[in-house]
């Protein structure tokens, strides 16, 4: 039963002045698959670095169950890690890199032969045991990585954008298998990406981080649906939310239609200030094409077959904005047709501050009618 | 693909054909006198010191004249013995120093790590000859001079700068996630050491061990002056050969190529290796 608790948690690199990670206060439940997302600089791996004891604390404390590691050596926290690369060891066969951490406890030959021989089996690598790491392929590698955490049955997995260096299909596949992993497993699990996709699809919970800066630690849905700032609105989906400026004029305008809030949005507004800067954000599957007040016009279709996206091109205050809208096939539009948009979808309102204001329905109008 | 030529796109026939020519010239001008030197020593004295011959009826007789000891001279065997000993030891006491020393600038730097680096080097730049009246007088107050171990002491100190260079630009290519994995995994300093770096720094350490080989075997300068007498290597007994009266060219060279054997024997045999090692550390 293994909780992983960051407190205050705080490292600055040397010769750099802003903290590389920032006072992250971070709880991680027992058997949780917990993803850490972000872009690259984010800190995502230097927290887990930390939490392996790679890096050390600048301030604040890590807690692996009731214990304060902060101080402990990496190898004295019960803990495994796969690596990016995988690191694994080049002249050593896949059985003896597997046995390797059980060799380093001091294991007798039998029960680590058995071990491996247990864990090779969950991970179909039987017949590679006696391979060097060079004469397999790159889902063998990772597979073989995986197998070298199982075997030692720490308390906490750490891994480190494990699936980054297979190739697409390949790592859709591993993906769904290191979920069903951990399930059966269940030992609590840190698992760093800068894939958002990845990040939805495998977490229990997902971290959002920014520049060193938790900013919003939730099930994947709740990221999506309710963003707690413009960083995470933008960051989360694929593709990302559209997000649109509109100033500190009232009432809200965009492209010479009015957006109509519903009471609640209308509220928010009104009490974030008069003036305040509103930026408005409206998910690709909120916005319909066709018909609407909003007239934009086709830059490119992408049609995957089971969706379709429309890139528009929107004139606002003279400029070209960019859009992006997500539809169901069949769609016949094409680049340079002139379309009507229209909100169908929840509209999330954010603050000059960036934090979200609401989330609620809307619609625009168009001005002259009105 | 060994022994095919390979133009790039757009290459002239004749051009590369030109730079592959100047190049076994160069190669060959550069082998010429090891070559010369070699046919000498099968050579009589008077085949020898005549107008160059190249077809000479073989003999090894001047190979039975330079090794045949002679009763208070330096004998072939003493010297083999001395150098061997000065060389194997010397070297294996740089190794132990310098991996180390090498782990704690590549892998683990120490404070001011750049700074320890240029010290390392710097005892490099100074001319031997500035030392050689403190070094010899201190071996000599030390009771050092004309035995084995004096240079053991120089050689191990003339080497270690340099083997501290080179398996740290080799360390610093083992991979950073390797060492990190094998601590995670449990394993102390000493098992990094033996399970990780040393294996796969392995054929560095052996270009690094080569080199250090080579230049103490092939020391002179401090062989001459601290060991003239007894305990002295090769390189003295070489010159042991030269004598003042008349040229005994043959002799020489016999004695020139026997010296010389170990240490190409040595480099034949770790090429590969070492081709691979200086290469990996060249990459840095």
């Amino acid at each position: 039963m293994t909780s992983v608790r960051y407190e205050h948690a705080t490292r600055t690199y040397d010769g750099t002045s802003s903290p590389a990670i920032d006072d992250l206060e971070l709880d991680i439940g027992d058997g949780e698959l917990l993803v850490l997302v972000g872009p690259s600089g984010s800190g995502k791996s230097t927290a887990l670095r930390m939490l392996a004891g790679l890096e050390p604390l600048d301030d604040g404390a890590i807690y692996i169950g009731d214990q304060d590691v902060s101080n402990v050596r990496p190898r004295d926290r019960d803990i495994a890690m796969v690596f990016q690369n995988y690191a694994l060891y080049p002249q050593l066969s896949v059985a003896q890199n597997m046995g390797f951490p059980l060799k380093q406890q001091g294991v007798p030959k039998e029960e680590r032969t058995a071990r491996v021989r247990e864990v090779a089996r969950l991970l179909d690598l039987e017949a590679y045991l006696d391979r060097k790491p060079k004469n397999l392929s790159g889902g063998q590698r990772q597979r073989v990585a995986m197998g070298r955490a199982i075997v030692r049955r720490p308390a906490v997995y750490l891994m480190d954008e494990p699936l980054s260096n297979l190739d697409a299909k390949l790592r859709v596949q591993t993906r769904t298998e290191v979920v069903e992993l951990q399930a059966r497993l269940g030992v609590t699990t840190v698992y760093v990406t800068h894939d958002q996709v990845e990040a939805m699809t495998m977490g229990h919970r997902v971290a959002v981080l920014k520049d060193g800066v938790l900013q919003q630690v939730d099930a994947p849905g709740t990221l999506y649906h309710e963003p707690v700032n413009l960083f995470v609105a933008g960051f989360i989906g694929s593709p990302a939310m559209n997000l649109v400026p509109l100033g500190s004029g009232r009432p809200l305008q965009l492209g010479g239609s009015t957006l109509e809030l519903s009471p609640a949005g209308e509220a928010a507004v009104v009490a974030s200030g008069a003036n305040g800067n509103i930026t408005v954000g409206f998910r690709p599957e909120a916005l319909e094409v066709g018909e609407g007040p909003l007239r934009a016009q086709i830059r490119t279709v992408e049609d995957l077959g089971s969706e379709v996206f429309v890139h528009l091109f929107l004139q606002h205050s003279g400029e070209n904005l960019a859009l992006v809208a997500k539809t169901s096939p069949p769609f016949a539009g094409r680049p340079g047709d002139n379309v009507g948009l229209q909100i169908t979808g929840t509209t999330h309102l954010f603050a000059g501050d960036q934090s979200r204001l609401a989330s609620t329905t809307a619609s625009f109008r168009s001005a002259v009618s009105a | 693909m060994r022994g095919r030529t390979h133009l790039a796109v757009g290459e002239r026939r004749w051009v590369h054909g030109a730079f592959g020519l100047m190049a076994w010239i160069v190669g060959l001008v550069y082998f010429f006198p090891v070559f010369w030197m070699v046919l000498n020593s099968f050579k009589s004295e008077q085949d020898a010191n005549t107008s160059p011959k190249l077809f000479f009826h073989p003999t090894l007789d001047r190979y039975k004249d330079v090794t045949k000891s002679a009763t208070g001279l330096l004998s072939f065997g003493e010297a083999f013995t001395n150098s061997a000993v000065v060389v194997i030891v010397s070297t294996i006491i740089v190794l132990a120093l310098a991996i180390p020393a090498a782990y704690a600038l590549a892998i683990r730097p120490v404070h001011k790590w750049r700074d320890v680096l240029f010290f390392f080097i710097s005892t490099k730049f100074l001319p031997v000859v500035a030392a050689i009246l403190p070094v010899w007088i201190l071996a000599r107050n030390l009771g050092l001079l004309n035995t084995r171990n004096v240079l053991i002491i120089l050689y191990t100190g003339l080497n270690l700068p340099l083997a501290v260079w080179m398996l740290r630009s080799f360390f610093r290519e083992i991979p950073r996630e390797l060492i990190e994995a094998a601590e995670i995994d449990g394993a102390g300093l000493k098992g990094q050491l033996t399970s990780i770096i040393l294996p796969m720094a392995a054929p560095g350490i052996a270009a690094t061990a080569l080199l250090c080989v080579i230049f103490a075997w092939n020391e002179f300068f401090y062989a001459v002056q601290l060991n003239p007498v007894k305990g002295s290597t090769v390189p003295i007994w070489v010159t042991t050969n030269i004598s003042t009266r008349g040229d005994f060219l043959a002799k020489l060279s016999a004695a020139s190529v026997l010296a010389c054997i170990p240490v190409v024997l040595a480099g034949w045999i770790a090429q590969k290796r070492m081709i691979r090692g200086l290469a990996m550390g060249a990459i840095k």
